[in-house]
């Protein structure tokens, strides 16, 4: 029994941190601002799979189902909260790209 | 786990929906590829045992959130003629690099053989999703109608016209 | 009754939002002083019932019983003040009532996702409640709709949200060897195997998250625009309390009572908190915007707290705890300095600046008091603290980090005398002339926190016997 988790936790790992990797690259070379957050909402997938991941190895499915529940409610909320945003910065700006968000240094 | 096979099948498309979702030069499909890897996701989370999850996910994350998606696209002027073209070549370079690097840190991975070395927990008997949500966890609950409430105003504010603007956007 | 900290607040902001809109446009501000003013007087008095006595009907509502320790007492106390300056800058520099009505919502949902952080007595309601702050903070610094405000906002939320995902991932991967969230079984579980690799993934991921976090290098990138754009009231509530407790007190939580410190631990909160304290101050050095100056100063304070908190001892920790609430007075005080400053002369360039002191004399004494106590001048407040996380680092054996603090001391007097002269004294710049002091609303919280700083720095020992070493038993 032990062995046929140890598969999956080896097999799902894998995945997880290769979408992670795909999602952050995503976040640092777009230059689009929408796409960033595309790239975050891809992150926030790897991670919601690794909680469900959690649950299932743990045998503690219902705890993770309520984690995740509450995670989706979150993201949601901070996806609009963050387009809002983008919609204003362009609309200062208009464009999308990241290279206009410079006019703060030092 | 009923099948196995289908599970890592349904990991490889997940993988792929997400780095189409990346590397694909359209912003819209960007945003579908999103919902694609967000259907995925779900039937995952069916496997996993996790229906209510694998709902959750399927209705506000491939649905809500698309939405939200394409309209802060439609809201925002896409790129159109040379400029467009320029960009796209710009992203293919920038881009070019990506799945090499997946296939080369799949390989790492591979060759690392990435083992769960700490003891899992001592089984208990499970319980039902609502009662954990309801009994259990009820501080997150009131969590949860915290931020809806923060989501509200933050959308009230953030979306209001600019009638009261004050001062003029330095350049 | 703890617990009543987080339910009443959302009774209020339910109650603030029923149909009457005129008369709760003008009550939203005195029902966010009340709520400010009872929590500050509550975490005053540590012996009240409040505190220890088992949740009555309504509290019952949330099966939540939370143990209030010291160091959630002080944090409540700085969270009560800082909020109370907040709303008083808000009534100031926010001239449109309904923008105002808003704004004050939104503060009041912060300070309870603050108060939630701070009662969180298990992984993942920390994560909810540092989220509600969080993003209570990206809508209070969007606000004004300015175009740098957007651009704050914008990095801010990216970051941040990468620092929850990977808290997130920790407390996945420790749930999995935990099978629950709550601090005891983790801490039980990371105990019972310190070596695994899932762990110590877990251990790394939590540490980089909150150091994002809390705007340390080098992910301290975030933090200065953040700061420097937000609306007056925003960069108050931010600079003084929201990163600090989202960041500062989370960590120094999870190392007392998750983690527990080893030598690798130490090694890193050392390095981290040496790196943010010498790159926060040479930055600082060379702005010229007076928020900018500000953003970077706080980077450098907090890598004071670190350095405390990586010293290891009940000392060290007790510095750290003391500095997070001298550091919430006196960096409240210089942006409320900054926000009068800026209101009433329309500009943060410290360039276009000189000889306001003349024009304005309570912000200019105050801020005098404010950076006397920031750069460890005897006998304000800031020196105390900094003497105990020097003399600390110093009893721990680390006396390289001790120099490198007093250093790092000197280069903090070293831009606030710069700051001073540029702004406050010398010559009075031309087109200044006409130039007028704030009104009440924001000359009354800048006395009341120079009087805090004064207060702390003679009653230092009273203060050291009733709340700073009964801390000792977080060890």
């Amino acid at each position: 029994m032990i062995e046929h988790l140890q598969a999956i936790f080896a097999t799902s790992i894998i995945f997880i941190i290769l979408l992670s990797v795909t999602a952050l690259y995503c976040m640092l070379v777009s230059r689009n601002l929408i796409r960033i957050l595309i790239g975050l909402e891809l992150l926030i997938k790897a991670v919601t799979l690794l909680i469900a991941l959690t649950g299932y190895l743990t045998g503690r499915m219902a705890l993770a189902q309520t984690f995740i529940i509450t995670l989706i409610v979150i993201e949601v909320v901070v996806i609009a909260i963050a387009a809002g945003i983008v919609i204003g910065a362009h609309r200062h700006n208009q464009s999308l790209d990241v290279r206009t968000l410079r006019n703060l240094k030092g | 786990m009923t099948s196995p096979l289908l599970f890592v099948a349904l990991l490889m498309l997940l993988l792929l929906a997400g780095v189409w979702t990346v590397m694909t030069l359209n912003l819209l499909k960007s945003a579908i590829g999103l919902a694609i890897t967000s259907v995925l996701l779900t039937l995952l989370l069916f496997l996993l045992d996790a229906p209510l999850a694998g709902v959750f996910e399927l209705s506000v994350c491939a649905g809500l959130i698309t939405v939200v998606f394409i309209s802060a696209i439609s809201l925002t002027k896409p790129l159109t003629g040379p400029e467009a073209s320029e960009r796209d070549r710009s992203r293919v370079k920038r881009f070019f690099f990506l799945p090499i690097l997946i296939a080369g840190a799949a390989w790492v991975l591979y060759a690392l053989g990435l083992r769960l070395d700490s003891p899992l927990p001592p089984a208990i008997a499970e319980m039902d999703v609502r009662q954990v949500l309801w009994n259990v966890r009820r501080l997150d609950l009131v969590g949860q109608i915290l931020i809806i409430l923060a989501g509200v105003f933050g959308v009230v504010i953030l979306f209001k016209d600019r009638s009261d603007k004050k001062e003029a956007p330095k350049s | 009754m703890p617990a009543l900290l987080i339910l009443i607040p959302l009774l209020a902001i339910l109650a603030l939002n029923l149909p009457w809109k005129s008369l709760m446009n003008r009550l939203a501000f005195w029902v966010g002083l009340a709520l400010c003013l009872v929590q500050t007087g509550l975490a005053l008095q540590p012996q009240s019932r409040f505190w220890h006595s088992p949740s009555l009907w309504l509290g019952n509502l949330l099966l939540f019983e939370p143990s209030v320790d010291h160091l959630s007492l002080v944090m409540f106390l700085a969270i009560g003040i800082v909020g109370a300056v907040t709303l008083f800058v808000c009534r100031y520099s926010t001239a449109c009532a309904g923008n105002r009505f808003m704004v004050i919502n939104v503060l009041i949902l912060a300070l309870t996702g603050m108060n939630g952080v701070v009662l969180a007595n298990d992984l993942f309601s920390l994560y909810v409640f540092l989220e509600i702050t969080a993003v209570a903070s990206y809508i209070l610094i969007a606000f004004e709709k300015g175009r740098d405000a957007f651009e704050g906002a914008f990095k801010y939320l990216i970051l941040s949200a990468v620092a929850t995902v990977m808290i997130l991932a920790a407390l996945a991967l420790l749930m999995l060897t935990a099978g629950d969230l709550s601090f005891a079984a983790i801490q039980a579980a990371i105990a019972s195997s310190p070596h695994s690799r899932v762990v110590l993934a877990a251990i790394a991921l939590l540490m980089v998250g909150l150091f994002i976090k809390g705007g340390l290098v080098p992910f301290h990138g975030w933090l200065p625009d953040a700061y420097s754009a937000a609306p007056a009231a925003a960069s108050v509530l931010l600079a003084g309390i929201v990163t600090k407790t989202t960041g500062i007190y989370t960590l120094i939580r999870l190392v007392t009572s998750v983690i527990g410190y080893n030598d690798t631990l130490q090694t890193l909160l050392l390095f981290v908190g040496a790196a943010s304290m010498l790159i926060g101050a040479l930055a600082a050095l060379g702005q010229s915007d007076f928020k900018r100056m500000l953003a970077y100063s706080s980077i450098s304070q907090v890598g004071y707290m670190v350095l405390g908190l990586g010293a290891g001892t009940v000392l060290g920790m007790v510095g750290a705890i003391f500095h997070l609430f001298n550091h919430a007075i006196f960096k409240s005080l210089l942006f409320v300095n900054a926000a009068a400053v800026e209101q009433q002369s329309g500009t943060r360039d410290m360039n276009r600046m000189g000889g306001l002191a003349e024009k304005m004399p309570v912000t200019g004494w105050t801020s005098v008091v404010a950076f006397l106590s920031t750069a460890g001048i005897p006998p304000l407040a800031g020196f105390w603290s900094k003497l105990i996380i020097i003399v600390a680092l110093w009893e721990a054996g680390y006396t390289t980090y001790a120099a490198l603090a007093v250093l790092a001391s000197l280069l903090t007097l070293a831009y606030f005398l710069s700051m001073q002269r540029r702004v406050f004294f010398g010559k009075l710049a031309a087109g200044f002339e006409s130039l007028k002091e704030g009104n009440l609303w924001i000359l009354v919280p800048a006395c009341v926190l120079a009087l805090i700083t004064i207060g702390i720095g003679v009653g230092i020992p009273w203060l050291f016997e009733t709340f700073m070493l009964p801390i000792r038993s977080l060890l």
